[in-house]
């Protein structure tokens, strides 16, 4: 062999063992968290593990039950998704269909701002905006209520008003650039048919961008899901039913407040909690997939 | 009177659109405002040039600062090479099928988990299976795997924009494909690979979950070069990591707020550097 021939090999073989990276990288982080996250699984039993509701991890009879911690992250993400995601639909359709270039891209570029602010950021406003308000309300709410635990403001609401904002950039961008892909004969024909442009907007253009916008409900998910700074911040410490004035903890939430001193079995249950938000997460990225392979299909991404 | 009740609805919701559009931009403009407010008194040239020390009496970041360089510089040493080298064999040499299915598939994976993942992996792997503990090296190979799809698809895209005449000449000239991608390729998709690697930067200075079990939470200024040598191996928080604890268990929200007007300067700096770059290379590709 020439000793170019050599270099060309060379060179193909580093660049394969580049791209090879990414998936050794997905296959080992898939293999750590299911070793690391069943072992508590078998010893605590799936069902009290998983549908277990009293959190007593440092009790002299420990207790290790994380369905509110499990509800808590999909209550959350629910929520949030449901405020979130038509706030930036409207803004997606001002951005592709109503917006002049100049307040359009003053406009586009908030968004892609918005999206660049670091989570702590976000936790650190909400704990100082959003969780005092709260607390008024808490304080009007329950004030005849002796039952109630006060929390400062630090609830589920709070991380639900967090979780929405922190997903906006995400929906906004994905439906946007969905929405303008939409071809222009579609609304041309809606036109013609005597329909006013908000009508061609939401019988024509959003169907025709269907596919596209629900990726971004789908990234969206995944986003709020897997967000943890920024709502350990805002949600409270405690583990409670997730109702709106609770402090609750969710998946992201018990990892970070608790990995940093857990140990034995209280520490394995964190990885199972990690097991499962992963599980979630590969739920929502497989979805996400079939999403995108089904908008290809359909010749608009 | 059709006509009229139409005409009601659309105003109505023309006006609900305003006021999301209204509701996104006041946020941002909001959040800029409010930590500048709170946060700005507490910046000045001590606080980002000393260690908060109750000895001396001094509130800084300066060693909070030098982790995130060494971590920003370890990280994208790494990633970089690798993700321009992925975004290469994607583009460059692999034909379509199952190979180049499953590495998209992984690298799309991978974008898609979420940062606290990635610590509790890099503490487990990382810190616990490799022995690295809770150090800046650990931080840093976490972040690798977490930047590396940022990296390879903007390189990808920078490929893919060079036209296929580029190649054919180059190939045509009797250079090898290595030569090729040398010489030619990869000064042309430059702009795409640097727009890429800022972006994975931006992503770095306000990464904070993946780090808190990884690099640890140590904020001392290395003392001597030696030490400084030695600082990838030590524990070491980051800017976002200070903020964090200075806000829940310190309990200091006059440096929580400093920390985020640095943080924020740093990221909408980074953000529109980026904008202003592609702008500019969009620009002088179509001359």
């Amino acid at each position: 062999m020439s000793k170019k021939a050599i270099i060309e090999k060379t060179a193909k073989g580093i660049f394969l063992i580049c791209a090879v990276i990414a998936i050794f990288a997905v296959c080992a982080i898939t293999f750590y968290m299911f070793v690391k996250g069943t072992p508590a699984l078998k010893e605590v039993g799936v069902f009290d593990l998983l549908f277990g509701n009293v959190w007593k991890p440092t009790a002299s009879e420990p207790s290790y039950g994380i369905l509110y911690i499990i509800l808590a992250s999909l209550v959350g993400t629910a929520f949030s998704i449901l405020i979130g995601v038509p706030i930036a639909l409207l803004t997606a359709v001002f951005l592709s269909e109503m917006a002049g270039k100049k307040i359009g891209s003053i406009v586009g570029g908030a968004v892609e701002l918005l999206a660049a602010i670091p989570s702590v950021i976000y936790g650190l406003i909400g704990m100082m905006v959003l969780n005092p308000i709260m607390y008024k309300f808490e304080k009007i709410i329950f004030e005849n209520d002796s039952s109630h635990q006060f929390t400062a403001g630090a609830n589920m609401l709070s991380a639900i008003i967090v979780l929405a904002i922190m997903i906006l950039p995400t929906v906004i961008s994905v439906s946007t650039s969905s929405l303008k892909a939409v071809l222009d004969n579609i609304r041309a024909a809606s036109f013609a048919l005597g329909a006013t442009k908000i009508q061609t907007i939401f019988k024509a253009v959003i169907p025709s961008a269907k596919s596209g916008i629900l990726t971004g409900v789908v990234l969206g998910i995944g986003r709020a899901l897997g967000e943890a700074m920024a709502i350990n911040m805002v949600a409270g410490g405690a583990v409670n039913i997730p109702l709106p004035f609770n402090s609750v903890r969710t998946l992201t939430t018990q990892i970070v407040s608790e990995m940093g001193y857990a140990s034995g079995l209280h520490r394995q249950v964190l990885f199972t909690v990690g097991l499962v938000l992963f599980i979630f997460i590969m739920i929502v990225n497989f979805i996400l997939l079939k999403a995108r392979k089904r908008g290809e299909s359909n010749g608009n991404k | 009177m059709a006509i009229n009740s139409r005409k009601i609805k659309d105003n109505i919701v023309r006006g609900l659109i305003y006021i999301c559009v209204g509701i996104s931009v006041a946020l941002l403009v909001g959040i800029i405002v409010y930590v500048l407010v709170k946060g700005l008194p507490a910046v000045n040239w001590s606080f980002l040039t000393s260690v908060t020390s109750v000895l001396k009496g001094t509130v800084g970041i300066a060693g909070n600062i030098v982790n995130t360089l060494i971590i920003i510089l370890i990280t994208m040493l790494i990633a970089t090479p690798i993700g321009v080298g992925s975004a290469i064999f994607l583009n460059e040499y692999a034909k379509p099928g199952k190979l180049v299915t499953i590495i998209e598939f992984a690298t799309e994976t991978l974008s898609g988990i979420p940062s606290i993942i990635f610590g509790l992996f890099g503490m487990m792997f990382f810190g616990e299976k490799l022995g690295f503990g809770y150090s800046i090296l650990t931080g840093s190979f976490t972040l690798i795997i977490m930047v590396l799809p940022l990296i390879t698809r903007n390189s990808q895209e920078a490929l893919k924009t060079i036209p296929k005449s580029y190649r054919d000449g180059a190939i045509g000239l009797g250079s090898g494909k290595w030569h090729m991608i040398r010489t030619i390729l990869i000064p042309s998709a430059m702009p795409g690979i640097i727009t890429g690697a800022i972006l994975a930067i931006g992503r770095i200075v306000g990464e904070s979950a993946a780090l808190l079990f990884t690099a640890g939470s140590a904020k001392l200024l290395p003392k001597g070069l030696e030490a400084l040598l030695d600082k990838p191996f030590q524990s070491g928080g980051t800017l976002t990591i200070q903020m964090y604890l200075s806000a829940t268990s310190e309990g200091d929200f006059v440096t929580a707020f400093g920390i985020a007007v640095v943080l924020l300067v740093i990221v909408l700096g980074i953000n529109l550097g980026t904008k202003a770059l592609t702008k500019h290379f969009d620009v002088t590709r179509k001359d």
